[in-house]
């Protein structure tokens, strides 16, 4: 734990000085202005495609699946880290995960939510996206059960709700405590609301234990459903390059690996501007950099067990497929998968490295590289030549496609600039309970 | 420290989670009543047409058969409307001065044919044929109502597609004989006719409800 001594009080007045007390920086209104701009543009890329159809995306036949899914995957990987830290870890009991839970948790909501405008902008009618949902219409019409794609709405509201709830309510004891440390009249009145009541009495805090061991148990199952639910979508189909049964567990993988190097990506710089470096120290660094070392190879093991297959099936099209994607037009994507999610976080094995934030950084930098280039790999690569060469075809992504992704990395930063702005980043009920806890045991 | 929050507030949280429940339940109950009501189906709503033709009055009390006008409906997708001519063959011998037949006696002196408005209207992505349901046994009131006691003519049902598939679903409970299709009277479900006719008419009902039946 830090290397300063901490009380319970010292740790209250600290962590919610950060946004209590700390003025308001000429550093936080240019972050906030420049991931600001980013919305806006999502703003005009979506009124175009809305205008236009989705036409303005540059999918077609045989490539339909654009960037929208492949942002979809991507952004609904990185997610799977705060549920992964906040649920899963809980469960095993490892305290390091409390000083990062509540900002990983955040990420994911925000991460989850630019995960889910794809799809439904993908859908071309975004209006009608309730036909997705089994409701009482005057069609009687009823989703299709048999498809991914219905399952995958399921998957990810769930995920969507459940995150929410348990980060929520993580935040009521923190709520609290913002309550009674700000001097404002409207300020106490608005965290109170927030607060539900909160006391802070033996049945409030045997209660609020009991509800968030509750959610974590129903969160735990959700890392490993959700993304194989969104693998299915791929393997269900039987295109070369998406029919095969490694999918859920490699795409989890995947998952979490890509989500600890976007937690890493925004610790790293948040703890230093925050001066967090006691609270978020090195071992937590090198505690998220062995999960991503290990995951990391488990999405390794995936790409060989796919190259492997393609040989050992000895199928045409399935080698054809693996030969496509090291020579074919989109040669680069292949070798950017490797290099950055191989090669790279081979690295992490030094403990020297696990440990220094800025090698840390770009490493992080890297994989979030990579992951991208793994599912415009595992979309496009595989789309754009099937089984007939007649309807084989190319896709780039248009400006459209550029402007509506980084719109939304926008729209996560603006996100997460307003939460460590308006919200204690840091747990600080389960600090201080550490601290006492950890004080015993001295 | 004085207390932020009055007492009612333990009143009004829980009370606010009740009224959202009420609200999104009233919300989705009232989406379903205007959906199906008369408003927005306008089931039972007479369209105003320039001549106030009466079903009523030429079918139950002429005893005109529905294909003396609609002519198409036994062989062709669109039942069809009656020419002006039509009409002539009797009115230009009886009601020859009636003031309310003046547009047609316009139509007939100018060649211009009448202008009707619709009163059922599918969607342009429904692929509707008359013929088939009239020579599979289906009757016109099934879907028209007792067009018979219509003095304006209105829909007597909404057209929604739930209400085309729950036919398609169970055709048996709808056919009857030929020489009843255009008998003005409601079909009584019997089971063992409807199965006959279902035997009869080579009705295969494992793909009446796809897609490309109806959408083509």
């Amino acid at each position: 734990m830090p290397t300063t001594v901490q009380t319970c009080e010292t740790l209250s007045e600290r962590l919610s000085a950060v946004v209590l007390k700390r003025p308001t920086k000429l550093g936080w209104f240019t972050c906030l202005a420049i991931s600001f701009t980013g919305v806006l543009m999502l703003n005009v890329a979506i009124s175009w495609l809305l205008l236009r159809g989705v036409g303005v995306w540059g999918i077609n036949e045989p490539v339909a699946w654009g960037f929208a899914i492949v942002n979809f995957v991507w952004w609904i990987g990185i997610g799977h880290a705060g549920t992964f830290i906040s649920a899963i870890l809980l469960l095993l009991h490892q305290h390091w995960r409390t000083s990062i839970n509540r900002f990983t948790e955040a990420m994911t909501l925000f991460a989850v939510a630019c995960a889910a405008l794809f799809p439904l902008l993908h859908l071309g009618r975004p209006w009608v996206f309730y036909f997705l949902l089994p409701y009482p219409d005057t069609m009687r019409l009823w989703p299709q059960w048999r498809s991914p794609l219905v399952w995958d709405v399921f998957a990810v509201s769930t995920y969507f709700t459940v995150s929410l709830v348990y980060w929520y309510i993580g935040l009521v004891p923190d709520l609290a405590t913002m309550r009674d440390r700000a001097t404002r009249r409207w300020i106490k009145v608005l965290y109170g609301i927030g607060a539900l009541g909160w006391r802070g009495s033996a049945k409030h805090w045997a209660r609020y234990e009991m509800a968030y061991l509750l959610l974590a148990g129903l969160a735990t199952p959700l890392v490993l459903s959700v993304h194989s639910v969104v693998s299915l979508d791929f393997a269900v189909a039987v295109l070369p390059g998406w029919h095969s049964t490694i999918f859920p567990p490699y795409f989890v993988a995947g998952a979490i690996f890509s989500g600890f190097a976007m937690v890493l990506t925004l610790l790293i710089p948040f703890r230093k501007i925050y001066k967090l470096e006691d609270v978020i120290s090195e071992r937590h660094l090198d505690l998220a950099s062995k999960v991503m070392l290990a995951t990391g190879l488990m999405v390794a093991l995936g790409y060989a067990s796919e190259h492997w297959m393609a040989w050992y099936s000895d199928e045409p099209n399935e080698e054809f497929l693996a030969l496509n994607r090291m020579l074919g037009p989109y040669w680069p994507v292949w070798w950017t998968t490797m290099t950055c999610n191989i090669l790279v976080p081979q690295l992490l094995w030094w403990r020297r490295i696990r440990t220094s934030p800025l090698p840390l950084f770009i490493i992080s930098l890297l994989v979030n590289v990579g992951m991208w280039a793994e599912r415009y790999m595992i979309v496009v690569v595989s789309l754009h030549r099937d089984f007939l060469p007649s309807s084989w075809g190319k896709f780039h992504g248009t400006v459209w496609d550029w402007a509506t992704f980084g719109g939304t990395i926008g729209l996560f930063f603006t996100l997460m600039f307003l939460f460590v702005r308006l919200l204690p980043m840091i747990p600080i009920a389960e600090l201080r309970k550490q601290t006492v806890e950890e004080g015993k045991e001295v | 420290m004085p207390q932020l929050f009055q007492r009612y507030t333990n009143t009004l949280a829980p009370a606010s989670i009740v009224a959202v429940f009420i609200a999104l339940s009233a919300a989705v109950w009232g989406m379903h009543a205007i959906i199906f009501s008369p408003y927005a189906t306008e089931v039972g709503q007479p369209v105003s047409q320039v001549v106030p033709f009466s079903h009523q009055h030429h079918v139950s009390g002429l005893g005109i058969d529905c294909r003396y006008c609609h002519t198409g409906v036994e062989t062709s997708a669109f039942a069809g409307l009656p020419a002006t001519e039509t009409c002539m063959t009797c009115h230009s011998q009886i009601w020859r001065d009636a003031p309310m037949l003046e547009p047609v006696r316009q139509s007939w002196a100018t060649g211009q044919p009448l202008h009707w408005n619709r009163v059922h209207n599918l969607p342009d992505y429904v692929y509707f044929d008359h013929s088939i349901h009239i020579q599979k046994g289906v009757g016109c009131i099934s879907c028209h109502g007792h067009v018979d006691r219509m003095p304006l003519m209105a829909k007597s049902e909404t057209l929604y597609m739930r209400w085309c598939l729950d036919c398609h679903k169970a055709p048996e409970v709808h056919l009857r004989p030929a020489n009843e299709v255009f008998v003005m009277k409601e079909t009584v479900p019997d089971e063992k006719r409807g199965a006959a006719l279902l035997r009869a008419e080579e009705i295969d009902k494992t793909h009446l409800q796809d897609c490309s039946v109806c959408h083509r």
